[in-house]
């Protein structure tokens, strides 16, 4: 089996890069440090290790069937979950006296992505769980906590998000579930609900569905969407589980990957009486959701770095063993092979890995400690400063590492020749797994038209110019720095790119040309996106920078690698920026003026 | 009845050993250290009999270098109760370790001392045999099942021909095997309990022990490198090949 993660890199990312240990400057965190992280990330990487990574092939070879209306599963998944919500991951970020461990959101991610990179299908179960969690821990009544959301953290129930209909995916203002308000308080369900990950199983007692739905009478689009809350079995006021509701798993979904989660297409209300209780008022349903999306994009992006890192990985080891051909000025046939490492075409696939995953899993933890800068900065303009770089950072974070990381896949595959298309590797799966990743979570698309329909524009383009101070910050730190200093000035010249984009683009948009605006979003993605990792990867050579000059001979080589996996990112993928700058700038009309008639 | 496990800091077993160039030991600059995995059978164990209610109090013991506290930490988030660290710069050999644990086993008057079978960093296996000795109690070591009656012990060891149950009176020295048990995570919440719980910090001679000078290393070399096989036709040609090689 492959290392999940290249520990020296957690430590890095952690604490030389983020200096997380910093944070027990805040009261919530006042009795942590480097020990008590690491204590709590060795047991992640332990229970990852000896229970989930045995049987991620398993898994895969194994997919979910439903028999006699029930989910049946390899039995090595709950076995799994079961020492993870015992060791307290489900609740570790909550208080002590929760019986939480106050963990601080970013080591909460070290220790997550361990588990998503060991095995993802396993580990989406209680992924899903503790965002609807936190969730209801934000929005829902104290009676529907106590209900439902105690027992999530306890791990007895589990739970997950059921926005997507078959009709509608990514334009859910056009859901159609509906939710009939009745005497008694509660809702009635009628719908359909489609691609819902970890809809049914039997590892947990109970599955709380958190349903988008409207209100007869409500307005139209997505201002009329309402959350419910819809329990598997009915809860009584005691905590008992009391009849099973009305809606059935009417089929699941079989996969390309990811294939240790159920996935299912769910009918509700087909005998009239699906139970829903509403959280918090009428039709704010979706901005409710998004409390949970958000934590959730972050966490796919997480996912995908750590699928990239299994196969970069798993590819360094085998570049590492295996014997092929010789250097190309190399004439004697009878001369060793050399094992394939060696050839610098190798490298480059293997470099162009190191970078995309490195730089992903870095830019997910400093997501990962904004929020905890965002809840527990006694500043309120450091909290407003956190909250607007990650509005601005978590469409990045959910599709760059999901196109790039994907990317890293295909090179594993591409370092292993024929035997990376076999099964006998790990490194097709996790191709196949992480092809989810830039569908589910809004697409990819969507993504784009976040970030330069809605992010880059809202609050007269303030978050712009806060992510450009943030840049500048390190490309004037990088700027004294001879062997950075190439790196700065380009890092410079991307982001007045991204300005000038904005600016001609935004003022198009403004005079009306909004779908002309938009046609390109994806671009605009790819290009903030490159910038903001080449920022990312800036930043971890100056750390690596200082790093050099009192490190050991192993360090010594860990750090020379991260300054060489910069170079390879500004020298070889920030230059894309340029082309798509002008094409953007351009308003290029090619795939919009192209007629449905001429395919 | 207190329980006495000692618990020894030693490079990871995950880790792909390298050797120092000169020869004088294995790198362990930036390696990943953790608690030897039969010493953690050891205090799985100690905390299976307390939680049966055969004993009040659990104490983890180390001799090592100021970081070896880590282990204890993690000794005292399994459940231990509390712990004590022999602050030793050196490396330790089996003789000074049994001589530490005689003096605080004279100290805390434990029911048990329970040890790993063996570390995994050299291998030795002579530790708890040789407290046995010092301490001038029963031995069961290399054991796969510890039964507790009262003031004996029932205990089922490994051996060559299979296994072999023997009782011994308490107090006694068992020594752990890989099968006796599967050691528990930590648990989070646990961690932070652990914290608080206390370390008592001592050293050689504050115990009145002297280290013991026996052996020295001279040279540490990799393992030489496996030679390919090769694949015979028929069984007379493996009879053949195993004769020339006066294998048979
Ligand atoms: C394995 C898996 C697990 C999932 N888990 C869940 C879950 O747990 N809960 C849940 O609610 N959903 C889940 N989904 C659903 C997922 O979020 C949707 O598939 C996704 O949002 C896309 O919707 P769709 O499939 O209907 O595709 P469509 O919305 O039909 O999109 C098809 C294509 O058109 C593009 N497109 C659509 N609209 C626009 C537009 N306005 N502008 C530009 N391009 C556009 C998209 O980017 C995409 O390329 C899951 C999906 C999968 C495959």
């Amino acid at each position: 089996m492959n290392e999940i993660i290249d520990r020296r890199n957690v430590e890095f990312t952690l604490y030389e890069l983020l200096e997380a240990e910093g944070l027990n400057r805040y009261q919530r965190y006042a009795e942590h440090g480097r020990e008590t992280f690491d204590a709590a990330i060795e047991t992640a990487h332990a229970i990852a290790r000896d229970k989930f990574q045995p049987h991620n092939r398993k898994n895969d070879l194994n997919e979910p069937e439903l028999v006699d209306g029930k989910v049946q599963l390899i039995p090595e998944v709950k076995d799994a979950l079961d020492a993870f919500i015992e060791a307290g991951f489900l609740a570790a970020t909550r208080d002590y006296d929760d019986g939480g461990m106050q963990l601080p959101a970013v080591v909460a991610q070290v220790c997550n992505s361990m588990f998503q990179g060991a095995n993802i299908g396993t580990s989406a179960y209680t992924f899903l769980a503790a965002g609807v969690a936190h969730m209801l821990e934000a929005h829902a009544s104290e009676e529907q906590q106590r209900k439902y959301m105690d027992p999530i953290y306890e791990g007895r129930f589990f739970g997950t998000m059921a926005l997507s209909e078959p009709h509608a995916g990514s334009s859910l203002a056009d859901i159609k579930t509906r939710a009939e308000p009745t005497d008694e308080g509660h809702y009635l369900l009628s719908g359909a609900k489609m691609w819902i990950s970890g809809g049914d199983q039997e590892i947990s007692e109970n599955i709380i569905h958190m349903v988008l739905a409207k209100i007869p009478g409500g307005p139209p689009g997505v201002k009329g969407i309402s959350m419910f809350i819809v329990p598997k079995y009915l809860v009584n006021d005691d905590g008992s589980l009391g009849e099973r509701n009305d809606w059935v798993c009417a089929g699941l979904n079989h996969k390309m990957g990811y294939r240790g989660t159920t996935n299912t297409f769910l009918k509700f209300g087909e005998k009239g009486q699906c139970v829903g209780y509403l959280v918090g008022e009428e039709h704010k349903g979706l901005s409710y959701m998004f409390h949970m999306m958000n934590g959730a994009r972050i966490g796919v992006g997480m996912g995908a770095v750590m699928l990239g890192y299994g196969g970069y990985m798993a590819s360094l080891d085998y570049a590492r063993e295996r014997p092929q051909g010789r250097h190309p000025d190399q004439k004697d046939p009878a001369s060793k092979p050399v094992p394939i490492i060696e050839h610098a075409d190798v490298r480059r696939m293997l470099l162009a890995q190191k970078a995309y995953v490195e730089g992903g899993y870095a830019l997910g933890l400093y997501c990962s400690q904004l929020t905890d800068i965002q809840h527990q900065d006694p500043d309120p303009a450091e909290r407003e400063r956190a909250h607007l770089l990650l509005e601005m950072l978590t469409p990045v974070m959910k599709a760059w590492p999901s196109d790039y990381c994907l990317k890293a896949n295909d090179m594993a595959i591409q370092v292993h020749g024929g035997y990376g298309y076999t099964r006998e590797y790990p490194v097709e799966q996790f191709y196949r797994d992480n092809r989810l990743n830039p569908i589910h979570e809004g697409t990819n698309g969507i993504q784009g038209l976040d970030l330069l329909g809605r992010k880059m524009m809202m609050k007269g383009g303030e978050g712009l110019k806060l992510l450009g101070r943030e840049m500048q910050a390190t490309i004037g730190e990088a700027a004294e720095v001879a062997e950075l200093k190439e790196y700065a000035e380009a890092l410079g010249q991307s982001l007045h790119r991204i300005g000038k984009t904005v600016e001609v683009m935004g003022a198009r948009m403004a005079g009306g040309d909004i779908r002309l605006g938009l046609a390109n979003a994806t671009l605009f993605l790819e290009l903030t996106g490159h910038t903001i990792i080449a920022w990312i990867w800036l930043k971890q050579a100056l750390t690596a920078h200082r790093g050099l000059a009192r490190a050991g001979e192993a360090d010594q080589a860990f750090y020379q690698g991260k300054l060489q996996a910069c170079r390879y990112f500004f020298r070889y993928e920030l230059p894309l920026v340029q082309p798509h700058a002008e094409l953007l700038q351009a308003m290029d009309d090619t795939t919009l003026a192209m007629q449905d008639k001429w395919f | 009845m207190k329980l006495m496990v000692s618990v020894k800091r030693v490079v990871d077993y995950n880790v792909r050993i390298q050797v120092k160039p000169d020869g004088s030991g294995v790198v362990t600059d930036g390696v990943k250290m953790s608690m030897n995995p039969f010493d953690e059978i050891a205090m799985e164990e100690a905390l299976r009999i307390k939680e049966a209610g055969n004993a009040e109090e659990i104490i983890a013991v180390t001799i090592g270098e100021q970081k070896a506290q880590e282990q204890l930490r993690t000794a005292l988030a399994m459940g231990a109760d509390r712990a004590i660290h022999v602050e030793v710069d050196e490396d330790i050999q089996p003789l000074t370790a049994a001589r530490v644990l005689k003096a605080l086993a004279d100290k805390e008057q434990p029911g048990m001392v329970l040890l790993g079978k063996q570390a995994i960093d050299d291998d030795q296996g002579q530790t708890g045999q040789m407290l046995a000795a010092l301490w001038d109690r029963p031995q069961a070591t290399f054991a796969s099942k510890v039964d507790l009656d009262g003031q004996k012990a029932k205990v089922t060891r490994e051996v060559d021909a299979g296994l072999e149950t023997i009782e011994v009176d308490l107090p006694a020295v068992v020594t752990t095997d890989l099968r006796l048990n599967e050691p528990r995570y930590v648990k989070l919440p646990d961690i932070m309990k652990a914290k608080k719980k206390p370390i008592d910090t001592t050293s050689l001679a504050d115990l009145g022990v002297e280290a013991a000078p026996g052996l020295k290393v001279t040279n540490t070399a990799p393992p030489p490198e496996r030679q390919g096989g090769k694949k015979v036709e028929s069984v007379d040609e493996l009879v053949s090949e195993l004769k020339n090689r006066g294998l048979i």
